[in-house]
């Protein structure tokens, strides 16, 4: 399926808060888009529609203004990465104990990279 | 002669934010069991390369180019001088304006960690991730500029730039001929992120509207 620009506007159309412009969304930081284009992949290869993500990102949101999320929009993509992690679990993609594992190996591959190389996963990073 | 090709390396280890982390590690377990295709999901991102935040980076070298008296300010000291058109960057930062001249073209290298000042510079390119890039940069910086489609006269020095933790660097790329009396909003259509990581040049009149 196509990951392209015309499918972005349509999920930024169909997911309700999605930060925009004419053209399809925008972002704050480079992380943001790759949190978008990665749930892009994912309806496209029919993981979940946007009607589910949706409602999966409202309730991501709602938990966290019950712990005091201020909610002044900046926080947008971090609820969406939440999202994200919370629905691959949820379908079985992945788990979560995957995700932190993986998490601290690209801790653990930074730490020993030094400035300015290119930073890549070897199988010792899983071992710390 | 092509003047020898300076290259500053930093032994600092790389950094990533807590939350850039927990994107690698999904594109990881999803690349791995093949639900994403990190090749088109960079091709995707690459199209927001001007959607990506403030690109203050083009304000300041239009300004640089209008207003001599700015130019020497961001020669001189470029964290201040950024820090007028609205960008504070991370305490600690210290931002470098390196300026291209008939003489000298500056191409800087590293974008691989937090440390790419992106609401300068606007979305990092992809292909900067690749080790073959980076390391033909520093051995064969004409090739690649040839690559990107960008010759320079023989004799025009060509300087690579390895930001460092604390340094990062902005190119202010050379103005282009034709464009005597223009405005500083309109000369910021002019500058592309490529420009300002010694990439590309600035573009010509002709290629705006």
């Amino acid at each position: 399926m196509p990951l392209d620009p015309r499918s972005a506007l349509r999920a930024a159309i169909s997911v309700p808060g999605v930060p925009r412009d004419a053209d399809g969304p925008v972002f704050r930081e480079p992380w943001e888009a790759q949190a978008f284009a990665m749930a892009l992949a994912l309806h496209e290869r029919g993981v979940f529609t946007w009607t589910e993500w949706a409602s999966a990102l409202a309730a991501e949101i709602k938990r966290a203004q019950a712990a005091g999320d201020p909610d002044t929009g900046e926080t947008y993509y971090r609820h969406w990465l939440s999202t994200l992690e919370r629905l691959v679990a949820d379908k079985g993609v992945t788990t979560t104990d995957t995700l932190i594992r993986y998490r601290d190996a690209w801790d653990h591959a930074c730490d020993r990279t030094p400035h300015g190389q290119p930073i890549g996963l070897t199988p010792a990073d899983f071992s710390h | 002669m092509s003047g020898h090709d300076h290259h500053h390396h930093d032994h600092d280890h790389s950094e990533l934010s807590e939350t850039e982390l927990r994107v690698r590690a999904l594109e990881t377990v999803l690349t791995e069991k093949g639900y994403v295709d990190p090749k088109a999901l960079d091709l995707l991102i690459e199209t927001y390369e001007k959607k990506v935040g403030p690109r203050n980076g083009a304000r300041v070298v239009a300004k640089a180019w209008a207003d001599p008296a700015y130019r020497a300010r961001l020669l001189k000291d470029g964290t201040p001088a950024i820090a007028e058109v609205g960008y504070a960057g991370r305490q600690g930062e210290h931002i470098v304006a390196l300026e291209n001249t008939r003489q000298r073209h500056n191409m800087v290298v590293c974008t691989l960690c937090s440390c790419y000042p992106w609401p300068v510079l606007g979305l990092p390119p992809v292909w900067y991730k690749s080790a073959p890039y980076r390391s033909r940069a520093v051995s064969d910086p004409r090739g690649v500029l040839a690559d990107f489609g960008v010759s320079l006269p023989k004799d025009t020095e060509i300087r690579v730039w390895d930001s460092t933790a604390e340094i990062r660097y902005l190119v202010l790329p050379m103005r282009p001929t034709g464009t005597e009396g223009w405005s500083e909003e309109k000369l910021a259509d002019l500058v592309t992120r490529d420009s300002m990581i010694g990439t590309g040049l600035a573009k010509n009149p002709g290629e705006v509207k």
